[in-house]
């Protein structure tokens, strides 16, 4: 390929294939030098603060779980943890350890989803999961086996994968029988040795050389790998409350590139997943999940984006390891919420979705009518890094043929595993003519 | 539930795929919707492999880089009509397509964000955004059915992946799906689980709501929340009527018939009779059907 003066070179995907949501990627060329990059949303916007106004404190957690079908769990939690905060009610360590527990098996069916079907395609050269299945059917069977455990656990936990029904403010409707729970226990010790057979499989793929420069932001949760709570915390010493760090997150409106941007202090974009949450939970890996990580090559922080599905796999380890272990051990909670009573406040709720950090702000009134809402998603808070990173990517592959250079930006985008679905909610659907 | 198709292998590994050129295609489209629905298709993990050796799936964009060109033997689409670019592009699809099949509550009443139907014009734009002027979208979010013609609707918030199962074998042969229309409330008396409403008062919306989820909330002990909308036949003056001599106010009411399901026509008249404000029909009707027919 030659990129010489005029005219410039443009890379634009229309319509992004395998992340979730709509939108495209757009790379313009000069002179050997990239000069713009956009991820461009075109999502149409479903305005969930807006209509969350005016209903029930109790209706949070199963109105915004519809803002993602792959990652309600953590809607639904981060509503919880705010209305809790809003009404000032701790809930028992056991509702919090069975909340966990489903949590985990949204980490596990989204991972799975992510590595198997969405990510590791790339990797092999195929176009998609089908395509795969005919190089390596094995291999594909292996992730949907995975996957199906994870929606397993939240089958029995949360009534259903999609839009669990049995989640409530304070806690569960009902305790799941232990008879159920501890029959998650095989699947759950079958997905574990799968999950360490899928990070072998993904470490030995080859992996661009591309070191990204990452301010990192995760929660910290008192020495275990954060997942329902925790305070949080950057690479660079941030540690601070919710509601602290929501008073941090500035989001911006701009134009052209049609999103919502989230900065840190009004200025500085940063990084929230996989990479983030191994980056500052490290110590807090099972085991199992710290072994195969060394095994794998990770150091204590990954800063090369291809690697995150490594990071990805590790951490599906360590979410089989831990969602088999709180399945052990459970106790049914008794009862299985906490009563709640609404107070007029301000509440604050963040946790660890699959893609990283999200959180909730909302203010009732005495009669538990909400007043207002904040939704901060983990893609609205990484868009600006996803771009950094794609321009990175691209001026260091120009020297490939325009759909190699194509593939690789694509890529570059699915490295982070955006939810546009997520963050479409608050984005902008103008669509610049091309 | 039946297998995938008739013609599909049930054992996958052990069966070559059928000659690419005569697998019947499928394609999957997005409108607004939070990709819950499509999700399903891939949550069919027993049954995905097989589905894809005995269908070509020509357009996915949440799993697959490739597309292929139409016209398509099946459409499957997830979402609503939001913006005037959607409501162009859904024309285009159903002109492609031989058969449309709209699945969840998005597609089929316009979806949880289909509340902006009973907001003033601007006013969700204005609390999002900080420039509205940016944004372009329409103020109602409409059901695909009043674009295009639909030859099946699958109801749910989300749809069930083995009903998404019968209904992909079933029009691909050709045939109409089997998928009940009664109602969650008929469900749980099959099922022996005891009666929340009438036991112990629990707000339910069973006795109007479809079935198709297996009566999942009750078995948990909470009142259905009405997620795959209206069953074929419903009387919900009468269960307002019980609601109300158990307490419920009015403005509780109106909440609870309107959420995913909100402009579903039963869902809708009832929720205005209990004093909820009257859809606003602008740009697209809100329903034809609808008591708001006059715009
Ligand atoms: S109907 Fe419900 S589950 Fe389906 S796409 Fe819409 S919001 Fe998601
Ligand atoms: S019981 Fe009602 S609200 Fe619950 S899943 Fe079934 S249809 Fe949806």
């Amino acid at each position: 390929m030659t990129h010489g003066s005029h005219p410039p070179r443009v890379i634009g995907v229309e319509g992004l294939s395998r992340v979730e949501g709509e939108g495209s990627l757009r790379v313009e060329v000069h002179d050997g030098t990239v000069i713009d990059v956009a991820l461009e949303i075109f999502e149409p916007p479903r305005y969930f603060e807006a209509l969350l106004v005016g209903r029930h404190f109790t209706e949070a957690p199963d109105i915004t779980a519809r803002i993602c079908g792959i990652c309600p769990v953590a809607y639904q939690m981060s509503a919880c943890a705010a209305m809790e905060d809003a009404c000032g009610v701790t809930v028992d360590e056991r509702v919090n350890r069975l909340r966990r527990l489903l949590y985990c098996g949204e980490w596990i069916q989204s991972h799975a989803l992510h590595i198997y079907l969405l990510h590791a395609p790339d990797f092999l050269g195929c176009a998609d999961a089908v395509e795969l299945a005919q190089l390596d059917r094995g291999a594909v069977e292996r992730g949907l086996q995975i996957k199906r455990t994870g929606n397993l656990v939240m089958e029995t936990v949360g009534g259903r994968a999609v839009h669990p029904v049995n989640v409530r403010v304070g806690g569960f409707y009902r305790a799941p029988d232990p008879a159920s729970v501890t029959a998650l226990i095989e699947p759950l010790r079958r997905a574990r040795d799968a999950a360490l057979a899928t990070v072998e499989w993904v470490a030995g793929f080859d992996f661009p050389d591309v070191t990204g420069d990452y301010r990192f932001v995760a929660l910290r949760d008192g020495g275990r790998y954060a997942i329902e709570g925790g305070r949080p915390a950057s690479s660079e010493g941030l540690d601070v409350s919710p509601v602290e760090f929501a008073d941090l997150v500035v989001e911006e409106h701009v134009a052209r590139s049609t999103a919502l941007h989230a900065r840190l202090g009004g200025h500085d974009p940063y990084l929230t997943g996989p990479l983030a949450r191994y980056a500052l939970n490290v110590g807090g890996l099972s085991p199992l999940a710290a072994e195969a990580a060394v095994r794998a090559g990770l150091g204590p922080v990954c800063t090369n984006p291809f690697r995150s599905i490594v990071v990805r796999a590790v951490e599906l380890v360590f979410a089989c390891e831990e969602a088999l272990s709180l399945a052990e051990s459970y106790e049914p909670p008794d009862p299985p919420a906490a009563a709640v009573t609404p107070r007029p406040g301000v509440g604050t709720g963040v946790t660890e979705a699959p893609r990283g950090l999200l959180f909730h702000q909302y203010e009732i009134d005495g009669s538990g009518t909400i007043r207002w809402a904040r939704i901060v998603p983990p893609t609205s808070q990484n868009q600006l890094t996803i771009e950094a990173d794609l321009r990175r990517v691209a001026q260091g592959a120009l020297e490939l043929g325009d759909d190699e250079l194509q593939w690789r930006c694509e890529q570059s985008v699915r490295n982070h595993d955006p939810c546009i679905s997520c963050a479409a909610h608050f984005l902008d659907v103008t669509v610049v003519p091309s | 539930m039946t297998g995938p198709t008739e013609s599909a292998p049930h054992d996958g590994a052990s069966s070559a795929p059928a000659d690419p050129d005569r697998r019947p295609t499928l394609a999957v489209w997005k409108f607004a919707s939070c990709d819950g629905c499509q999700l399903s298709l891939l949550d069919c993990e027993d049954e995905l492999l097989s589905l894809a050796d005995a269908v070509n799936i020509a357009h996915f964009t949440e799993m697959s880089r490739a597309t292929v060109s139409g016209p398509y033997d099946v459409s499957l689409v997830e979402g609503s009509i939001t913006t005037p670019a959607d409501a162009r592009r859904i024309k285009q699809i159903r002109e492609s397509s031989r058969r449309l099949v709209t699945i969840g509550a998005c597609a089929t009443a316009g979806g949880i964000q289909g509340l902006r139907n009973f907001a003033a014009s601007g006013e969700y734009a204005r609390t999002v955004y900080a420039h509205p002027e940016y944004i372009t979208s329409l103020d109602t979010s409409t059901a695909i059915a009043e674009h295009v013609d639909v030859d099946f609707e699958l109801h749910g918030c989300p749809i069930d992946r083995l009903q998404l199962l019968e209904v992909i074998t079933a029009t691909l042969a050709g045939r109409r799906p089997v998928i009940a229309g009664h109602s969650v409330c008929q469900e749980c008396k099959g099922r022996g689980t005891v009666c929340l409403l009438v036991s112990q008062g629990i707000a339910c919306l069973g006795p109007v709501t479809r079935t198709g989820c297996g009566a999942l909330c009750p078995t948990v002990g909470r009142g259905c929340f009405g997620c795959f909308g209206p069953a074929e036949t419903t009387n919900t003056p009468s269960l307002a009527a019980q609601l109300r001599r158990q307490g419920m106010a009015p403005v509780e009411m109106s909440r609870l018939f309107r959420t995913f399901n909100a402009s579903a026509p039963a869902f809708l008249e009832e929720s205005v009779a209990q004093g909820g404000s009257l859809p606003v029909a602008r740009g697209v009707a809100v329903h034809p059907d609808g008591p708001e027919e006059d715009s």
